[in-house]
């Protein structure tokens, strides 16, 4: 549901970028700290285009890792690592607390991101007889 | 076929934070400050409100999210307390949450010159409501202790963007395996400057500070300014 309604807000952008051109593709840059699930909105996003000038594009993720700043001390880190391929599929909870002090309260240096970064559009042919819309 | 591309550079939030921006401009002009209150269904919202209402010292009006159903607007009207309905069923199923463009859509229905302070129950959900402004000045969040010590840790989101975390039906806490210490060091992980509350909305223990915190939203200043620098 999350990804529903996330995505009718990334079509109604997307539209309003393309001034009634038919959008081919959107880029996007997606934080991993958003909680969103690429293939739920990749599926929603089909879904919601439907009938649009987004009917058929291509949602391109660029998922970025998430980088948090020790208020206190400035250590950086991820706070969910993601793991490595001969570890399997299952997270460890995320770490916002500071590995190196302890301290609470970190602030999100990266992986917020919710940005659309671009669109590729198709101009419609001028003068196409019976073209569909 | 000629195919060209555009540079947007924009969230995909931006056009609900615009809206947003909007409904607190209007309810700046009426002087009266907004609370989101958010939680996971049935961590007791409803029941918190009913038993903070009566007795708060300020003109108090909530705007109630559901997908369906006047269910908790009925409640809350039983208090005497003016209640607008706002159903989020949009042909989808219902959507999950609330967004600016709601709650704009129902300003017209909410008697602003005859109160202070409005709070918005938004729909039980621990991941939309976050994503979505609505133009309130203050955002909360209800969590039961039947709901687990580790739901900071998997709702981050919404943990850190609330600055009153309440932690409601403590009268159960006898009967449950919860680690209140373990969820209150969960919270202070992610979000170390919320503020904490230990209330039972059932008996009434600890209701006085949530009534307290209310109604001293009710007398801030617009936040306009000082919380959201990108409004100017």
């Amino acid at each position: 549901m999350h990804e529903l309604s996330l995505s009718s807000a990334i079509v109604e952008t997307a539209l309003r970028h393309a001034e009634g051109q038919s959008v081919r593709s959107v880029q996007m840059r997606v934080g991993r700290l958003r909680q969103v699930v690429p293939d739920s909105l990749a599926f929603y996003f089909e879904v919601v285009s439907r009938d649009t000038g987004c009917d058929g594009a291509k949602l391109e993720l660029e998922l970025i890792d998430a980088l948090l700043r020790c208020a206190a001390c400035a250590e950086e880190w991820d706070p969910a690592p993601r793991p490595a391929e001969d570890e399997g599929d299952l997270l460890p909870p995320p770490r916002f607390r500071c590995p190196s002090c302890g301290a609470g309260g970190a602030e999100v240096a990266r992986g917020e991101e919710f940005e659309i970064e671009s669109i590729v559009v198709e101009e419609d042919a001028p003068a196409a007889q019976g073209a569909a819309s | 076929m000629h195919r060209a591309k555009i540079k947007v550079t924009e969230d995909a939030l931006d056009a609900n934070t615009t809206i947003a921006h909007a409904n607190r401009a209007d309810f700046d002009r009426a002087s009266v400050r907004v609370v989101n209150l958010m939680s996971a269904p049935g961590a007791g919202k409803t029941t918190l409100l009913e038993a903070a209402l009566p007795e708060i010292r300020a003109r108090v009006g909530v705007l109630e999210g559901d997908v369906q159903g006047s269910l908790d607007a009925d409640r809350i009207a039983a208090l005497h307390v003016p209640v607008t309905q706002l159903n989020t069923d949009n042909g989808f199923g219902g959507d999950c949450h609330l967004d600016a463009n709601m709650v704009r859509a129902a300003l017209p229905d909410i008697p602003l010159d005859e109160i202070d302070l409005l709070v918005v129950e938004n729909v039980g959900n621990l991941v939309c409501p976050a994503e979505f402004r609505i133009g309130e000045d203050a955002k909360a969040m209800v969590c039961s202790v039947t709901e687990g010590e580790d739901k900071p840790l998997k709702y981050p989101l919404m943990f850190r963007i609330c600055e009153l975390v309440v932690v409601n039906k403590i009268d159960l806490l006898e009967h449950l395996d919860f680690d209140l210490d373990k969820f209150l060091h969960n919270v202070e992980a992610v979000n170390p400057d919320a503020e904490r509350m230990l209330l039972s909305a059932r008996t009434g223990e600890g209701v006085g500070a949530f009534r307290d915190w209310l109604a001293g939203v009710a007398e801030r200043e617009s936040s306009v300014a000082v919380a959201d620098p990108d409004l100017s």
